[in-house]
């Protein structure tokens, strides 16, 4: 009875996580982030506030930083969802935004860091040259209560240079 | 902010934690995952003071899924109180309320589910009738004897009055040719960590272990749980490889820690208490200081401060934790870094029908050097001197130190005067004043604020003995231990979690630099608390110096018993044999060595190589007493408190928009001083984290109370966070003076910034509001009213 109950309110849906399919059963009531976090096993996506001010739990939709608490997991059917896990190049790599944050420790106790490294992709997949300003303002949706922020900023603005030096393939979409 | 000499100390490396929390593999509380763990939610009393009348469990237990409804009854008839530390026993604290809830948020019931959610959802079906009592909830009004008693067995609302005479002050007042007093208020703030606390208890009943994950920074928390759960703490293993996301003292989370220990053990399977944002706002007993001050000085024409008098009357909310001990912390520095010569000072504490406080980084001592700050620049205002100039003059100067202030602390070192000019240097005072002008010519009011305060740090615990005469504790240890393998790796442990000050690369930079090798080859580990050494934890801006000094004692013992075994196998005197990374050789022939692995193989397989009476294997330890420490108070409540004192000095310039009340922070500039600098990334984080919520503090946030007694700001859009837009450009001008009583030179720096910051920007509005004719001495200074204050001045005037 117990079961057959909470079956029905079970909804059964595709995520495009990291690249990767995932089917996976929900309640319609659970949001993305509580499904990254207990159905699919990605913690570092972070519960901070639950009502989209602290920015500790944002993830890459459709490659556009967004609050994963703000959504229902069934509204992120057909999108693509990257979250810090997804960034990670490989095992014991680090992508050129996560090193800088290393390089100018811009960080203490890690927990808003996933979603900073998150954010800072995607502004610097749009924008390679920031501006101080730019970065601020990317950045100003994700509260960090340790560092004061000025080592973010820099990080982000080391990453980007670092990134505008890279020799990378062009981008092959059409 | 080097030292010469240095292999790894004080040199530009990065923090070995960053690797794992970029990547998003911080091991975080909410991340520990036991297998048939169940959650918990919690029911919360809507008024600031009922009287419980009868719990109705009925409908959430029929749901399915739900397990257990457990109420303050039950769980108090079943552990003993909190811990507390003045001697109140008619103030219990307890993790859910029993018979009477004392604020609104106060925990009544625990419901628990196979879901957060589904415990969410039965916690609305459980039916509680309240009796409504008569409530307080501000300070002065608690001391009236009109007023609704909080905890009626006490028999008033006061925990704490005691006033100490350190010095001549009535003799000082009478002598003095001016006096000036002033109120200072610091409102309810705290570090509000981005992670609520969580924990997750487990209990075996065939081991008798009680498993605690928990994201804590709490002194002796083995200790308070195996007391309130009537355990042996040896049936208590708090794992410390838990990540704290932030904390600044106030992860304390003693009442949770109980309340899923009790139901694990009652119920036979994991539980967890994850605070949601709500929960941890109104109720998760995190609260810091809620303060006023009566401030009094006697001065001369030139401005040099003879005496002051200094009451500060606490709001600790409905219960005392540790919290009336934030008004103890600030004796050790109660002169600030000024040559005052005597002082009295009274310490009140109050309960109110607000939510409980904890520790806040500092422990009491930003508040405090607001008030000694605004001070100083209202005698400079009236004697019409510079706000610089008069601290120039009542500092004590470099040659004075070490210097005993009048409550008995000794101050190790510093270079007050040296650090004002580096500043100066760096940022023309000229051009800043010359830039508030050009600021004021373009209608807006601009100010300058200047603050000098002191960061005591080492994190000796004798303000309790100093607020309870009962407790006779004169030591606050840390340790670290460091093993080389049969293999020849080293690994060293340290015993406490940590929440970002970055410990791990503390410990292996000490033990590098003592041991002359590379410091990523030494691995730190974090054993549970059963296989721990003892360790006072991460408060009191201690780590540097007590963990840093443990690990530094214990590569030192490291070192000299592979001197002895080398010197022993080389059969020459330990005193002829060098010890140099990792090897050791003959002084007198160099080619005679010892390789690091030929060390390790005496001591781990040659035993007949080995020197008579000694140990076999490379295992060695050290438990470090702090600094200085050691001594009760005597009987004029003089003791020395924490060994060293860090210098911060800060320099600000605000602009505010007349219109509108906002202020925006143009140029800062800090001046910091905490000596030898072990790893300048992270003293420079700290010290910036700090300025940043200092001027959330100062500005922004507050745990403000409407009439009724509902908090009103219990989520992050009306309990304000300081963002990147918030936090301006901060530039550091760094200055070293080393402290004579640590193993590195080293200071206390976690607390740095946040000191100040408060006071800085306190003294920067007051400043630009003096055209104007009005001051204001109420943190945080917000928009609205600052707004209005202005309005109403400028109508005046016109």
């Amino acid at each position: 009875m117990r079961e057959t109950l909470r079956k029905e309110n079970r909804m059964r849906i595709e995520l495009d996580i990291n690249g990767s399919k995932r089917e996976i059963e929900v309640e319609p009531r659970t949001t993305l982030l509580d499904c990254l976090r207990d159905t699919l096993g990605l913690t570092g996506a972070h519960a901070g506030c639950e009502h989209g001010v602290c920015g500790a739990c944002t993830v890459l939709f459709d490659g556009v930083a967004v609050r994963s608490c703000l959504m229902f997991a069934v509204q992120a059917q057909g999108s693509a969802i990257t979250t810090i896990e997804g960034v990670t190049p490989g095992p014991g790599e680090l992508s050129p935004v996560q090193d800088a944050f290393c390089e100018t420790h811009g960080m203490q106790c890690g927990f808003c860091t996933p979603a900073m490294i998150l954010t800072a992709h995607a502004l610097l997949a749009d924008n390679p040259n920031p501006t101080r300003e730019q970065i601020v303002e990317a950045i100003s949706g994700n509260i960090c209560r340790c560092t004061g922020y000025a080592q973010i900023v820099e990080a982000i603005a080391l990453a980007a240079e670092r990134l505008r030096g890279a020799n990378r393939p062009k981008d092959a979409r059409p | 902010m080097s030292e010469p000499g240095h292999r790894y100390v004080s040199t530009d490396r990065r923090v070995r934690e960053d690797r794992r929390f970029v990547v998003g593999k911080g091991r975080y509380v909410a991340d520990i995952g036991l297998p048939n763990t169940k959650h918990v939610a919690l029911l919360t009393c809507p008024y600031p003071a009922a009287r419980i009348k009868s719990i109705d469990k009925s409908a959430a237990l029929a749901m399915p899924g739900v397990h257990y409804v457990l109420d303050g009854a039950e769980l108090a008839a079943a552990t003993l109180p909190l811990m507390t530390g003045l001697e109140t026993p008619n103030v219990p604290r307890r993790p859910l309320a029993h018979e009477v809830a004392r604020y609104a948020g106060e925990w009544v019931a625990a419901v628990v589910a196979d879901s957060r959610a589904l415990a969410e959802d039965a916690a609305e079906k459980v039916k509680v009738v309240y009796e409504k009592l008569p409530f307080v909830l501000d300070a002065e009004q608690a001391l009236e004897k009109s007023s609704p008693l909080v905890h009626e067995a006490h028999g008033s609302n006061v925990l704490l009055d005691k006033t100490f005479t350190w010095g001549e002050v009535d003799r000082d007042f009478a002598a003095a040719p001016r006096k000036l007093s002033l109120r200072v208020k610091w409102g309810r703030s705290s570090t509000v960590p981005i992670e609520t606390f969580g924990v997750v208890a487990s209990w075996d009943p065939w081991r008798d272990m009680l498993d605690v994950y928990a994201s804590i920074q709490m002194p002796r928390y083995s200790d308070q749980i195996g007391i309130a759960l009537k355990l042996p703490a040896s049936s208590v293993r708090v794992h410390y490889d838990v990540d704290v996301g932030g904390s600044y003292g106030v992860k304390r989370g003693i009442k949770h820690t109980v309340l899923v220990g009790y139901l694990s053990r009652r119920l036979g399977f994991p539980v967890r208490l994850i605070e949601d944002r709500l929960e941890n706002m109104r109720g998760g007993d995190a609260h810091g200081p809620e303060r006023l001050f009566d401030v009094e000085v006697a001065f001369d024409d030139q401005g040099i401060v003879k005496s002051m008098k200094l009451r500060a009357l606490e709001n600790v909310g409905a219960y005392a934790g540790r919290s009336p001990f934030q008004l103890g912390k600030p004796i050790g520095a109660i002169v600030g870094p000024y040559k005052i010569k005597s002082v009295q000072y009274r310490a009140m504490a109050v309960v109110t029908n607000k939510t409980t406080q904890e520790a806040v980084r500092g422990f009491g001592q930003a508040p405090t050097n607001v008030a000694i700050e605004r001070t100083v620049d209202e005698v400079a205002e009236v004697l019409g001197l510079d706000p610089i100039e008069i601290r120039r003059r009542n500092m004590i100067r470099h040659e004075d130190f070490p210097y005993t202030i009048p409550s008995g602390t000794t101050y190790d070192s510093g270079d007050y005067h040296t650090v004002i000019d580096k500043v100066l240097k760096h940022t023309s005072y000229e051009d800043l004043k010359r830039e508030r002008d050009a600021l004021r010519a373009q209608g807006k009011l601009a100010g300058i604020g200047i603050a000098a305060c002191l960061e005591p740090s080492g994190g000796n615990a004798m303000f309790e003995a100093l607020l309870n005469p009962k407790i006779t504790t004169t030591t606050f240890m840390d340790s670290c231990r460091i093993t080389v393998d049969g293999i020849g790796s080293i690994t060293a442990t340290m015993h406490t979690t940590s929440s970002g000050q970055g410990h791990e690369t503390l410990v292996g930079t000490v033990i590098g630099e003592v041991l002359q090798l590379d410091p990523e080859l030494i691995r730190v580990t974090r054993p549970d608390s059963l296989n721990s050494l003892p360790s006072g934890t991460p408060v009191g801006s201690r780590m540097a110096i007590m963990l840093g000094g443990a690990a530094f004692h214990a590569a030192n013992k490291l070192k000299a018993k592979l001197i002895a075994i080398g010197a022993h196998d080389l059969g020459i005197a330990p005193e002829r044999a060098v010890y140099e990374r990792g090897e050791v050789y003959d002084r007198n022939a160099p080619e005679k060595r010892r390789a690091w692995a030929d060390l390790v193989q005496i001591a781990y397989r040659n035993f007949h190589r080995m020197p008579a009476d000694m140990e076999p294997g490379l295992s060695v330890s050290h438990v470090m007493q702090v600094p200085t420490g050691g001594k009760l108070p005597d009987a004029s409540g003089r003791v020395q408190m924490y060994p060293c004192t860090s210098f911060e000095f800060h320099m600000i310039l605000i602009s505010i928009d007349p219109a509108l009340g906002r202020p925006q922070i143009v140029k800062y500039r800090v001046g910091h001083d905490c000596g030898t600098v072990i790893n300048p990334k992270i003293v420079r984080g700290m010290t910036m984290g700090g300025i940043a919520h200092g001027i959330g503090a100062a500005l922004y946030e507050e745990f403000a109370y409407d009439g009724e007694g509902q908090l009103m700001a219990q989520n992050f859009m009306d309990y304000l966070l300081p963002s990147s837009h918030e936090v301006p450009a901060v530039e550091i001008v760094h200055h070293c003076t080393p402290s004579p009583h640590t193993v590195l030179g080293q200071k206390g720096s976690g607390e740095s910034g946040y000191l100040g910051a408060p006071a800085g920007i306190a003294n920067a509005i007051n400043d630009a509001l003096r055209p104007l004719g009005i001051s204001i001495n109420t943190l945080p200074i917000k928009v609205a009213v600052l707004g209005d204050l202005i309005a109403a001045a400028q109508e005046k005037k016109e």
